[in-house]
């Protein structure tokens, strides 16, 4: 009875030293599995990261007096519009809708830019006046120097809707 | 017969059972769907490995290497209308394989773990159409990724973050072609090799595909699966790619200008599988139309088999036949609300006109909860008419939506125009 006791715990050391072996391999297994992983995941993550350069880069769209009141022009190549409103205020509005990314179109005809992909419309102030959009169109800021208006397209600006101070005026 | 020792059969034989039971090989008792998705599968390895030979994934090159590939070289358009076409082939498939699935209830436990597999491969399937889709870098490219990766915004949280990963960006351009590029030709096709492996070993571990379980002994006999089977699925193989070639040969992929980022084509349309969530973006608020509801819905697929069914009409179609009535009920109700309903949503003003409500309030809480009111009104009306059991009541709700998603998709194929207006398929540009 006693021998066979001191044999059985003698047997039970060498598998609780096995299973700690064991189990120190699957720890180590485990281990290496998320290093792998955070690994891969820091490389993937590293070169993409935004570049906020914060430098602002400019587009000269031309002198004041070339814009109309109540008008919108493309600047296709800055992705933007700039606008003049009623009251001579300028605006760059981004041409990307702010449902899902589709550019629009100004419709002078009925004073609205109209997207084609779920029919939101805005008005020339870029505010939502058809749904699906929920928010108004971006906006890049303007300066005026001189004469001359200038739109910085580094800098998108999001926004819920208009407001008067978005406004820049000579 | 050879016994299975050459390294032809030994293949075969691990995908099938040396002997099946004869009811199973009628055409319509699976219609060989998950054949032709394999079929189809390997189809646009062979395509895709083709055009990689050509093909150059950045935005100034891509385009130009299309044009060359379809102008300059033998067969280069053939090849390039295969893998489109395979691939739109493949997508739908795919999607009658899980319909056949679950309306022959063959997703009961033991294969309840296949069930969510073949959903995986839904995905994955889904996932490697899109992420092709963008590649050719035409304006028909650009725009459907601009959107559709535009809805990923409004994933509540990680949306902003996802999105912004996936095409490495504020905008769609060379990095994300990059990413869509090494997601279609390396890591997608790698997962969904894995994935079937594992799919086609459940199915041989649950005994094959399901047997009718109200057939008499004699009708259950079984044959031996060579010649039977393999006689039978070289044939669907070799009508499945004869069809495909014709299409292939007769209707080329679409090519339409280069992409140009500052100008949206009008109507702008979505890849065709994603139809029915743009024509639900029109109606609704996107938290719900491109968050809520798709999460919804694939919720509900993943627990279908987990539900607690009193019945396992275990390879019976459309449970019984009062679960057929329902079914049809089901079709009924779509086909007069759906379309009603998009036809006064156009014609209606606007709500928002009148009161000034909130816009999520206006698109997403109202018409959510008017959503779930009627769909439960339609569950427990049914179910109290019908005196029916969950398996009927649920499959009734699961025809309904599906009913209601496939008119939503032929509306947004075919019946909007220029500024996402309803028009007649002959008017649309
Ligand atoms: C489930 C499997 C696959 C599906 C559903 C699929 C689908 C697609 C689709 C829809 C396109 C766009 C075609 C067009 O608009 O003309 C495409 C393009 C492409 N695919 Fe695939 N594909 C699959 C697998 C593969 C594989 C395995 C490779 C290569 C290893 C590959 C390589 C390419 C290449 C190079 C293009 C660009 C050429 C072109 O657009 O015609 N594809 N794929
Ligand atoms: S992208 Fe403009 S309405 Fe949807």
């Amino acid at each position: 009875m006693k021998k066979k006791n001191s044999i059985n715990s003698s047997q039970d050391k060498l598998i609780a030293r096995r299973g700690f072996l064991t189990r120190l391999w699957q720890g180590l297994g485990v281990f290496a599995a998320f290093e792998f992983t955070g690994l891969s995941l820091a490389f993937l993550f590293s070169g993409r990261r935004k570049h906020v350069s914060g430098k602002a880069h400019y587009i000269e769209c031309g002198a004041v007096n070339d814009f109309k009141a109540n008008s919108a022009i493309p600047f296709r190549s800055g992705l933007f519009y700039l606008c003049r409103l009623d009251d001579g205020g300028f605006l760059a509005l981004s041409l990307h809708c702010t449902h899902l990314g589709c550019s629009v179109a100004w419709r002078s005809e009925r004073n609205q830019f109209l997207c084609p992909c779920h029919a939101s419309a805005f008005d020339l102030q870029g505010n939502v006046i058809n749904p699906p959009a929920t928010r108004a169109l971006d906006l890049f800021p303007v300066i005026i120097e001189g004469k001359t208006v200038k739109v910085d397209i580094s800098r998108k600006i999001r926004r819920k809707r208009f407001k008067k101070s978005q406004v820049t005026y000579v | 017969m050879n016994n299975g020792t050459g390294s032809t059969s030994s293949f075969i034989w691990h995908l099938h059972p040396r002997t099946l039971p004869e009811s199973t090989l009628r055409f319509n008792h699976t219609f060989g769907l998950g054949g032709m998705a394999l079929l189809l599968f390997v189809v646009q390895i062979f395509s895709g490995v083709l055009l990689r030979f050509v093909y150059q994934a950045s935005p100034a090159e891509a385009y130009h290497s299309i044009l060359l590939l379809q102008n300059e070289m033998l067969f280069g358009q053939f090849i390039r209308n295969i893998h489109y076409w395979s691939g739109s082939f493949l997508v739908m498939i795919v999607f009658l394989h899980l319909f056949r699935v679950y309306f022959s209830g063959a997703f009961y436990s033991p294969r309840q773990l296949n069930w969510l597999l073949g959903l995986l491969l839904l995905f994955l399937t889904v996932l490697s159409n899109f992420t092709g889709y963008l590649l050719p870098w035409d304006q028909r490219a650009y725009w459907a990724t601009t959107i559709s990766t535009g809805m990923l915004e409004y994933i509540p949280l990680l949306g902003p973050w996802l999105r912004e990963w996936l095409i490495g960006g504020e905008e769609i351009g060379g990095q994300a072609m990059l990413n869509f590029y090494t997601l279609h030709t390396a890591i997608f096709p790698f997962l969904i090799i894995f994935v079937m492996s594992f799919h086609f070993w459940r199915v041989r571990k649950a005994g094959g595909v399901v047997v009718p379980s109200d057939l008499s002994e004699k009708e259950n006999a079984f044959v031996p699966a060579v010649p039977n089977l393999v006689v039978r699925e070289l044939a669907v193989a070799l009508v499945l790619l004869a069809v495909l070639f014709m299409t292939a040969a007769l209707f080329n992929a679409p090519l339409q200008a280069m992409a140009n980022p500052a100008l949206s084509p009008n109507p702008t349309k979505a890849a065709w599988y994603f139809m029915g969530l743009q024509e639900l973006l029109l109606h609704f608020h996107p938290l719900l139309a491109a968050s809520a509801l798709p999460l919804a819905v694939s919720l509900g697929l993943v627990l279908l088999p987990y539900l607690n069914y009193p019945k396992q009409p275990q390879g019976i179609w459309f449970v019984s036949d009062k679960g057929r009535q329902m079914a049809w009920v089901a079709v009924l109700c779509a086909v007069i609300v759906t379309p009603l309903y998009i036809v006064a949503n156009a014609w209606l003003p606007d709500v928002q006109n009148f009161i000034a409500v909130d816009p999520i309030v206006a698109g997403g809480v109202v018409p959510a909860i008017v959503l779930l009111l009627s769909l439960s009104g339609f569950y427990y009306g049914l179910k109290k008419r019908f005196k029916a059991t969950l398996n009927e009541t649920v499959q009734a709700l699961f025809v309904l939506i599906t009913v209601i998603f496939l008119i939503l998709t032929i509306t947004g194929i075919w019946f909007r125009g220029a500024d996402m207006q309803l028009v007649w398929p002959w008017q649309i540009p």
